[in-house]
């Protein structure tokens, strides 16, 4: 084996052993707060998993829309809202064998079906080497911007609605509150008595018309 | 040399370890759809993994569009919170019961 095998392996385990690490923080800490952060972790290392993996376009969009929008989004919700965490860990030691039991038997039997012989997944073949000429960037946007074009314009609409959703139900419009209404300033004339004219001669003082 | 079975190993890991999650903080909505996320993680590392052990780009295009849907879903998803927060001061699973459902 040669020695950048040896360090891929390496890297590989480094970092699937930090993510799991992560994860089991975000379902066990106490703190809401310090679960985002720990996701942020386990995000962090998937996204260079990916790129060690060769799909360096999605390990940066995860970076950069997952990290840095969503999980800020997770963040400031549960910085604004006061939570009461102690009661919301009540029954945590109750439940906590239920979900292992689950948690274990889907760990099994993915791993029987995969370490198994049924698919043959040990003796799979490399991966062939990716094309020479093109990243995978351009690679993704050949196939995405062609084969996908209709899916790609569905997820477009897809996060408009969402967009429209989120502000529709966090909106509260509140009446008595004093705010400008930019329609009626700019559709106010001068001949609607808002401005009155005053005749001012030299020397006689003012008088008003 | 790592193989396509480690990948899926460490999926499977993590979609375990978010399904654990959900029944351990079955009260804590956040922290619900935290581990919502971390499952739709999991899935998308079978699809990258997939994808560069067949060598097809097809399986990043669906990741592509799985991480559009998260974000959605996501956004969405606090919106309710925040709502659900507002009118009962609280974010406890059991007792949204007002649909009595």
């Amino acid at each position: 084996m040669s020695s950048s095998a040896i360090i891929y392996q390496a890297l590989f385990y480094l970092f699937a052993g930090a993510l799991v690490l992560s994860a089991l923080r975000v379902i066990t800490v106490k703190n809401p707060v310090h679960a985002v952060l720990f996701l942020v972790l386990a995000f962090v290392n998937a996204a260079i998993l990916w790129v060690q993996m060769g799909a360096e376009f999605l390990g940066i969009i995860l970076v950069l829309v997952y990290v840095g929008a969503v999980m800020v989004l997770f963040l400031f919700v549960v910085m604004m809202l006061d939570i009461n965490t102690a009661t919301l860990r009540e029954g945590v030691t109750r439940y906590a064998p239920l979900g292992l039991i689950v948690a274990g038997i889907i760990v099994a039997e993915v791993a029987w079906a995969v370490w198994g012989q049924h698919l043959g997944l040990a003796n799979s073949p490399a991966p062939a080497a990716p094309p020479a000429h093109l990243s995978n960037t351009a690679e993704l946007g050949q196939v995405l911007y062609t084969h996908y074009v209709y899916a790609f314009e569905i997820a477009a609409v897809i996060l408009l609605v969402g967009i429209v959703a989120a502000i529709a139900l966090a909106l509260r419009w509140r009446p008595d509150t004093k705010h400008q209404d930019p329609s009626q300033q700019v559709r106010v004339h001068r001949t609607s008595g808002r401005v009155r004219l005053v005749d001012l001669r030299t020397g006689k003082g003012g008088s008003d018309k | 040399m790592i193989g396509l079975y480690h990948y899926l190993g460490l999926a499977a890991v993590l979609f375990a370890i978010g399904v654990a999650g959900i029944f351990i903080n079955r009260k804590n909505m956040v922290l619900l759809l935290m581990c919502i996320e971390l499952m739709l993680l999991s899935v998308n590392f079978n699809f990258i993994a997939f994808s560069r052990f067949s060598g097809d780009i097809t399986g990043q295009i669906f990741v592509f569009f799985i991480l559009t849907v998260a974000a959605a879903e996501a956004a969405v998803g606090l919106a309710i919170l925040v709502v659900l927060f507002r009118n009962r001061g609280s974010i406890n699973v059991q007792e949204t019961n007002r649909l009595k459902g």
